[in-house]
C-alpha cells in the first residue's frame, strides 16, 4: 500500500519559516539536520501533532551545482507568487481555527467562506506558498 | 460539591469535559511558550483550583504534569531528531531555566539529556534524505580542471 510520507515546499528561507509553521500553526519539529559534507544541507521537517507519519519538507531553495542561478531565481520568482506548491489543511473548527491564527499575525487571503465541501479558507507562508485551511462537512450543492 | 457544569452553565450547550479539552488543546499547541496552569485553567474558563482537580479527574492526571510530560515528549525528539544543542532544545520546549530543564528531564527519563541524546543514533540516521537530494547536494562545485586549460589553449 502506498502511503504519503514526506511532501516538499521551497521557502525562501528555514529559519522563518520553522518559526512559521511552529510557532504560529502549532506544527512541531519531525526532523532538523544539517549535514556538513552536503554542504551544510539542511533536511528541516516538521507536521501536525498527532499525525506523525505525515510531514512537510521545508526545502531551502538552492544554487548551483544542484541549480542554476536562472532556475533558482525562477523558482523563488514561482515561490513568491505563490505557484510552487499547495499545502491543504483541515481543521474540525475552521472559524475558531481562523481566529486563533489570526490572533497570532498569520494574514488569511480568504476569509471562512462556505463551499460545497465545507468551511474553506485561506492564507500564505512568509515564502508566499499557498495554504489551504478548510473544514470539511458533507457535500451539500448549494 | 460542585462540579464542573456549575461553572460552566452559561456555555451548557457545550458537554462540560470539551472546555477541559481546551486547557488540554493549548498545553498541546503552545507548550514552547511560558504557559502555566493559571493560563489553562483561564483556557477552560474555571477556577485554578477547580480546574486541577476536574483535569485529574478527566484525564487521570494534573495539568501541571500533562504540560510538563508534554514539554518533555517534545525535548526527547528533538535531542533524537535535530542536531540542536540542549540549552536550544530546553528553550524551544517552553523551559526557562536549563538547570531545572536537566532536573526533569533527568528524574523523568533516567539519564541526563547529553546521555540521552548520544544513547540513539545520531539525528542525520533518521533524515529520510532522498537519493534525489543525495545526489544533487553531494555532487561538487565544477573547477576548471587542467585539461580543459590545455584544451583551450590555441
Amino acid at each position: 500500500m502506498i502511503r504519503i510520507a514526506n511532501a516538499q515546499l521551497w521557502v525562501h528561507d528555514q529559519d522563518e519559516a520553522l518559526a512559521f509553521y511552529t510557532r504560529k500553526l502549532g506544527m512541531e519539529v519531525r526532523i532538523d539536520v544539517t549535514v556538513p559534507e552536503m554542504g551544510d544541507f539542511r533536511w528541516l521537517a516538521v507536521g501536525p501533532p498527532g499525525q506523525p507519519d505525515v510531514s512537510i519538507v521545508l526545502m531551502a531553495i538552492p544554487g548551483p551545482p544542484v541549480m542554476d542561478d536562472a532556475t533558482t531565481d525562477q523558482v523563488r520568482d514561482l515561490m513568491g507568487k505563490g505557484f510552487a506548491g499547495t499545502v491543504f489543511l483541515t481543521t474540525e473548527d475552521c472559524l475558531a481555527t481562523y481566529k486563533e491564527l489570526t490572533g497570532r499575525g498569520v494574514e488569511f487571503v480568504e476569509e471562512p467562506d462556505q463551499r460545497p465541501y465545507g468551511l474553506d479558507s485561506a492564507f500564505r507562508d512568509p515564502s508566499g506558498n499557498h495554504i489551504r485551511l478548510t473544514q470539511v462537512q458533507p457535500y451539500s450543492p448549494s | 460539591m460542585k462540579g464542573i457544569a456549575d461553572d460552566t452553565a452559561d456555555m451548557a450547550s457545550v458537554p462540560a469535559v470539551r472546555h477541559l479539552m481546551r486547557a488540554k488543546d493549548l498545553a498541546d499547541a503552545r507548550y514552547f511558550e511560558p504557559l502555566t496552569v493559571s493560563d489553562l485553567a483561564k483556557a477552560a474558563g474555571l477556577s485554578r483550583a477547580h480546574f486541577s482537580q476536574e483535569f485529574r479527574r478527566a484525564f487521570g492526571e494534573t495539568p501541571h504534569a500533562y504540560l510538563l510530560t508534554r514539554r518533555l515528549e517534545r525535548a526527547a525528539s528533538l535531542l533524537r531528531m535535530t542536531d540542536r544543542s540542549v540549552a536550544e532544545v530546553c528553550m524551544a520546549v517552553g523551559w526557562q531555566s536549563i538547570g531545572s530543564f536537566t532536573t526533569s528531564f533527568t528524574r523523568t527519563y533516567g539519564m541526563a539529556p547529553t546521555a540521552y541524546r548520544t544513547a540513539f543514533p545520531p539525528a542525520s540516521h533518521h533524515a529520510l534524505i532522498p537519493a534525489c537530494v543525495l545526489r544533487a547536494y553531494g555532487r561538487p562545485q565544477h573547477r576548471t580542471f587542467r585539461e580543459d586549460a590545455t584544451a583551450a589553449r590555441p
